[in-house]
């Protein structure tokens, strides 16, 4: 188990985000110091969570690049609510959040699953539907930091044994989801869907409802991850997270999830998050302009989906593999 | 069933039918109903939507991105997919405006703009055909190569200064209201179409996006046609670039930012199939006039830009969905 552990493309992906830290550390000592690290990873808790959403999505051969116009509508809606009526506790917002979320990734998911609509002519609709709708229920205006009650700013911040709470949501998050995707049935068919969906077929599987189910789970993802966000950065405005659907997509490619379908982890998904996460946060501390992010989140999509698709032509994690060729 | 998108098997009847039938069921007149549904309720909305120059105004609102399109519809008939077109105009316009700065005049600055183009659309296809890579991830990581290195450039600056011979592409009128765009639109539409629907390559087009192992062993050099499809869709976003630099006056990074989506969706629009094989140049010219009315419409309405994104997404979800949906009912 250890040693297909070090040949698995996971393993890479811990070396290359260890000698990543470590380049940075080198030059500006204390950037690996685990407060730091603690701090680098709480600011990649929304990405990591969007991701896992992402990944069952793209496990079963399809993609959402609705999961930003969600988070920000849900994000907008809940800080509205919330500067409207401040009696609401954050409980309610929270779960007001999940179910909107829900709601949308079920309306991207019924028209994959009932019409047999291209996933990606769907999502591309709904993103620009999902946000077009904040400016209809906002007018545009923002809402601020200080029409924002204590409470709703404060969950996210909140400390619990040395780490806040938003770490800690993202850290039951993946703990939830190497359960469902390693451990239970419907975690097995995301995998079978994207890895055949004709045998997927024979074996039982309805490959529209279960690619519903991805879209639904990511999208109450992305609404948790709506009120997260506008929470922790205290704004609620048109493009929130404006481009940050293809972050996501970024992370998940970088961790080794095939865009063909049926093939990745829970982990490479996540580590492909931090990565991408580490090197937002070590541009500002070598001194590097902002202006460099995009160019770099650029080049190491491609740099990942070559390395990839190399891995791949050699071992890949199909299940139903004798399956492969009979269709 | 669901499984219609991975069969790609297709019912092949023992007669097609004729001219006329398929005409009547046919995608472009349908689309060509709603483009005509819009512009009348323009007309009945707003007073001003006939006058001649303010029809020509509204032609801007399509043009560019339709040149991208025809290009687009090209690729994604053949199965591929290029998302970096955005990101190649705002690359483009960046060598263009930091060549202004060294006083190269307007035939150096469009030889740079379409040269570019050239080049973005040779790595993207470099990396699509001789690296096998998935031309949806490759295009997701070139859009925000091409863009960053936009904004490595110029970060929050601009370049500006563009002489009055270069604005002439973007703000030129060649007769009357027809403007130098439009007429590049027409000539462009025109040639793509012979070229899709007239000629050998066209069909090896086609071929690849039903069957890539078919055409391959029907003799098709897959990869080269894959290759000049993307040089073909880089060299029209350089186009683009210098009729959208040259309108604007301006290079920030941020220029054509998401266009790339607005781009596929007019494609899709037009009925070109997102899983490859089939569609048509028509159908992209009459989804760019529909967008194009659309946008223009509710401008004159007051109608803020965002708004309208939301009816072109659900026109694209409901012009596809519709259909669908029709006949499910049907059916049961």
């Amino acid at each position: 188990m250890i040693r297909d552990f070090i040949k698995s493309r996971e393993a890479i992906l811990v070396a290359a985000l260890i000698a990543l830290v470590l380049v940075v550390e080198s030059r500006f000592s204390g950037f690996a110091a685990p407060g730091n690290l603690a701090s680098v990873f709480n600011d990649t808790s929304i990405l990591i969570i969007l991701a896992l959403g992402q990944t069952l999505v793209i496990l079963t051969r399809c993609i959402d690049l609705s999961l930003a116009s969600n988070l920000a509508l849900t994000g907008m809606v809940t800080a509205m609510i919330n500067a409207a009526m401040p009696g609401v506790p954050v409980a309610a917002l929270i779960a007001i959040a999940i179910a909107l979320g829900v709601i949308m990734g079920m309306f991207n998911g019924i028209l994959v699953w009932k019409l047999d609509i291209p996933p990606i002519v769907v999502t591309l609709g709904t993103l620009t539907i999902y946000r077009g709708l904040i400016f209809l229920i906002s007018g545009g205006e923002w809402v601020n930091s200080h029409e924002m009650g204590a409470a709703y700013k404060a969950v996210p911040r909140f400390e619990l044994l040395g780490l806040p709470v938003l770490s800690w949501i993202a850290i039951a998050v993946i703990a939830g989801f190497a359960v469902l995707v390693n451990r239970s049935a419907l975690g097995r068919a995301f995998y079978a869907v994207g890895g055949n969906p004709h045998a997927a077929v024979y074996t039982g599987i309805d490959v529209g409802k279960t690619r519903f189910a991805a879209f639904t789970i990511a999208g109450g993802l992305a609404g948790l991850c709506g009120y997260l966000w506008v929470s922790r950065y205290a704004v609620a405005y048109v493009d929130v997270a404006g481009g940050f659907e293809l972050d996501v997509v970024a992370a998940c490619v970088i961790g080794g999830i095939s865009i063909a379908g049926g093939l990745g982890t829970v982990t490479g998904a996540v580590l492909g998050a931090l990565f991408l996460g580490t090197i937002k946060n070590a541009l500002p501390v070598a001194g590097i302009s902002p202006f460099w992010q995009l160019a770099i989140s650029g080049a190491a999509i491609i740099i990942a989906v070559a390395f990839n698709a190399q891995s791949n032509r050699k071992q890949g994690r199909i299940i139903l593999k004798s399956a492969e060729h009979a269709q | 069933m669901s499984l219609a998108e991975d069969t790609r098997s297709r019912s092949l009847p023992d007669r097609l039918h004729g001219r006329g039938t398929r005409i009547l069921k046919s995608w472009e007149l349908l689309l060509f109903g709603i483009a005509v549904l819009i512009f009348v309720a323009n007309t009945q909305a707003s007073p001003y939507f006939l006058d001649p120059w303010n029809l020509s105004d509204a032609t801007f609102n399509f043009t560019e991105k339709a040149m991208i399109g025809f290009a687009m519809a090209l690729l994604i008939i053949s199965g591929e997919i290029d998302l970096s077109v955005a990101g190649i105009i705002a690359l483009a316009s960046t060598a263009m405006g930091w060549a202004l700065q060294f006083g190269v005049g307007t035939p150096g600055l469009v030889a740079i703009g379409l040269a570019v183009g050239l080049l973005c659309g040779a790595f993207n296809g470099v990396l699509v055909t001789r690296l096998g890579l998935p031309s949806i991830v490759v295009t997701i990581g070139t859009m925000s190569l091409f863009r960053g290195i936009s904004y490595i450039v110029l970060g929050d600056q601009a370049f500006n200064g563009y002489p009055d011979s270069f604005a002439w592409f973007g703000r030129g009128y060649v007769f009357w209201v027809i403007s130098f765009e439009l007429t590049l639109f027409a000539i462009f539409a025109a040639i793509y179409a012979l070229v899709l629907h007239k000629t050998n390559f066209g069909r090896h087009v086609y071929t690849i996006g039903n069957n890539p192992t078919a055409a391959r062993f029907s003799g098709i050099r897959v990869e080269r046609v894959k290759m000049i499809l993307f040089l073909l869709t880089g060299l029209m976003s350089g186009i683009a670039a210098i009729c959208l630099t040259a309108r604007l006056g301006s290079t920030r990074p941020s220029i054509a930012y998401a266009w790339e989506l607005e781009v596929v969706t007019m494609v899709v629009l037009g009925g070109v199939s997102i899983l490859g094989g089939s569609g048509s140049i028509l159908g992209v010219v009459i989804a760019a006039l529909v967008m194009g009315m659309v946008t223009f419409g509710l401008g004159l309405l007051n109608v803020p830009g965002i708004v309208m994104s939301i009816f072109i997404g659900a026109l694209l979800i409901g012009v596809i969905a519709i259909p669908r949906l029709v006949a499910k009912l049907r059916r049961a």
